[in-house]
């Protein structure tokens, strides 16, 4: 286990309840991890699963009405309970954020130069042709190919993939400890959603940064993490390095999303199923909110919580089934 | 694997079992691009480019290709929903649209489409049950009868009638939508069905549902598929055949054990080693291709993959490659591997991109 001192970010007990007329929406209950320097941790789970609102609370994007409690400590200050111009220091210079669709998060009227040193000059105060500098390292550094002709380029003007990489350099313009990834090679192509996960592993692994990446696709979250977290109506129902969240399998869910996962392997039979699909946030079950759909459901699982089940540092299962085996061995 | 002993005798079948359902010749289509003050043509995207090839009765064809590889112009050129520039249909042995063919109508009574997006493809005015019987209506049923159909059909996608006949698209999950277009392409009992992209927007446990389903539908109702999509694992797991598509034209077609086994086009090689592992310890390593695809508004000339591949050669600018069988053919390889290359080498390399 890491001693405290290595873990740069903290969150505890991370809650969002969206509070609208109609009634409240339970979107994330009660997350916890950590992470070390240079460390990826993938987020997966299906649509409404509550991921991307997780990395939302962290960055504090959220909208008025979602009600965010529990804590994500980073650097030593709880960055939840920040005020708004603290926040804004924090936001880009030590946690910033990628998004699945970098046309949407990059300002069309300014050049990616001009955008990437803007970054620099409000956090750092240094000049504008010392950030421009920067900038064209940072190109170069997320293999930008012509970096000084493209500094110039409008985001129109660019490739998907190329979008992909300048936004990365955005997000790496302030050298931040924490990078928050959501679905980033989502949208992209397959020989490019593999150059992008390539190019964030080694940024993570040189930079010593850490990265939280979210998605719904397991071949990626195979690809770029160091530990996974399945994610099921706003919790983590198990928890571990990738090798052991792809092999033992120890959640039902995470067993039947594995099992689900279309490969050529399977080819002329039938694929295993989930039956039913996800619950309501607004309603969610009693107890635990897979058991209606769970192959091995118990009657205790339909009145309260199952226990969180601990295998050892960092790796949990949430479900009554689960049996540490030799966990003091 | 597929074998004609599987397929069924279709009383509306016409030219037998050796006939291809669909043979498509030479298709083309270039769209304009205008600009300036005068609105002139100043390019032209050369969306789909001299593609031919044959959809053999009761099997899966896959279409695999990225973004801008013409797979989806493709399937709406199939359809007629847009015009070609030129290019022939064969339907069962009848050319489509000519004077002593079949025409379009009667062609897209026995060729059917289900798109990605499920819900801007239902009519979000009409309960399910009318958009499902909307066609039969037209094609002649009465109102009574198309009713009864729809209802049949929705049973039959593993949609209760009784409690989801009167609910409209927005009331219904992704899955539930792609159910009912199923049910909606299938009303017209068609023996082909393009499916574009048809299980791309859902998420993992229910696509596995949706897929399971059309495999069901397919052995029950002596169905024909051209199944589109960008999603390689997916292609592998349901089709018989596969063309690959690059930037508007084929590069390679064969069977889907030779295709993913042996693969010999150097772009096909790349785009299976870009799949991501299932496997943490068999990560990749070294990056398959590098760039993004090339515009295809004014595409390179010659072999469009030559910009990103390792192996080109003068001719490969010079030469549009046509698709012929692979060189050093093994006795037990297929005859129906086809391959746009002009390098034995390039084709012969293959291993050479396999994950570290």
């Amino acid at each position: 286990m890491l001693p405290e001192t290595d873990k740069i970010i903290e969150v505890e007990d991370l809650t969002v309840e969206f509070r609208k007329r109609e009634g409240s929406l339970f979107a994330v209950n009660g997350v916890n991890f950590s992470l070390a320097r240079g460390e990826v941790l993938t987020i997966l789970g299906e649509s409404g699963s509550g991921k991307s609102v997780t990395l939302k609370a962290m960055m504090g994007l959220l909208p008025g009405y979602a009600h965010v409690t529990g804590q994500a400590r980073l650097n030593g200050k709880n960055i939840l309970a920040l005020p708004p111009a603290e926040l804004t220091k924090v936001r880009g210079s030590e946690v910033s954020m990628i998004f699945q669709e970098p046309m949407a998060a990059l300002d069309p009227v300014y050049t990616i130069g001009e955008q990437i040193a803007e970054a620099i000059v409000q956090h750092e105060g240094i000049s504008k042709s010392a950030a421009m500098k920067r900038a064209l390292e940072l190109l170069e550094r997320v293999s930008i190919p012509s970096a000084a002709r493209r500094l110039k380029n409008y985001p129109h003007e660019m490739s998907g993939g190329m979008r992909q990489r300048a936004m990365i350099a955005l997000a790496l313009a302030c050298s931040p400890t924490v990078l928050l990834a959501d679905e980033p090679t989502t949208a992209l192509d397959v020989t490019v959603q593999i150059q992008i996960l390539l190019l964030l592993r080694q940024l993570s692994e040189e930079l010593g940064m850490a990265v939280v990446f979210v998605t719904h696709d397991i071949g990626v979250a195979a690809e770029i993490s160091d530990r996974i977290a399945v994610m099921y109506a706003g919790r983590f129902v198990e928890t571990g390095t990738v090798r052991e969240v792809m092999r033992e399998r120890r959640h039902p869910y995470t067993a039947g999303l594995l099992a689900s996962t279309v490969h050529g392997g399977l080819r002329g039979q039938d694929l295993e199923t989930i039956p039913g699909a996800p619950p309501s946030l607004a309603a969610l079950p009693p107890g635990c909110a897979f058991a209606p759909r769970c192959r091995s459901v118990q009657e205790t699982c339909r009145s309260g919580q199952p226990p969180v089940v601990d295998f050892g540092p960092g790796t949990m299962v949430r479900c009554v089934r689960a049996v540490p085996q030799m966990a003091f061995a | 694997m597929f074998a004609a002993s599987q397929v069924k005798q279709d009383p509306r079948d016409r030219g037998g079992l050796a006939q291809p359902l669909l043979i498509v010749e030479g298709l083309k289509k270039y769209f304009p691009v205008r600009g300036g003050v005068l609105n002139r043509q100043v390019a032209t995207v050369q969306a789909v480019d001299d593609v031919s090839f044959s959809v053999r009765k009761g099997e899966v064809l896959g279409i695999v290709g990225e973004s801008g590889c013409g797979k989806s112009t493709t399937a709406r050129l199939l359809m007629q929903l847009i015009t070609p520039d030129s290019g022939g249909l064969v339907f069962d042995g009848d050319p489509v649209g000519g004077p002593r063919g079949i025409s379009i109508s009667e062609l897209r009574r026995q060729m059917q489409m289900v798109f990605q997006d499920s819900f801007s493809s239902l009519n979000p005015r009409m309960p399910i049950v009318d958009s499902i019987a909307y066609a039969p209506r037209m094609h002649g049923l009465s109102a009574a009868a198309a009713r009864e159909r729809a209802e049949t059909l929705l049973a039959q996608v593993g949609l209760n009638p009784r409690q989801y006949s009167r609910r409209y698209p927005h009331e219904l999950s992704g899955g539930q939508r792609q159910r009912v277009n199923i049910a909606r392409a299938l009303a017209l009992e068609p023996r082909l069905v393009i499916l574009d992209e048809a299980v791309s927007a859902l998420d993992k446990s229910v696509e596995a549902q949706v897929l399971n389903l059309l495999r069901e539908l397919k052995a029950r109702l002596n169905l024909t598929y051209l199944f589109i999509s960008h999603d390689l694992n997916v292609v592998e797991y349901i089709s018989d055949r596969v063309l690959v598509m690059y930037l508007g034209r084929v590069v390679e077609t064969g069977p889907v054990e030779a295709i993913y086994s042996r693969p010999r086009h150097p772009y096909t090689r790349a785009l299976l080693a870009s799949k991501p592992t299932l496997d943490p310890d068999r990560r990749t390593r070294h990056l398959p291709l590098t760039g993004d695809p090339p515009n295809p508004i004014n595409p390179p000339s010659g072999c469009r993959f030559r910009t990103r591949c390792s192996f080109a050669q003068a001719i490969c600018s010079e030469v549009i490659p046509s698709l012929l069988a692979p060189v050093d053919l093994g006795a037990d390889a297929p005859t129906d591997h086809l391959v746009a290359c002009h390098l034995p080498e390039a084709q012969a390399a293959f291993g050479e991109h396999d994950v570290a």
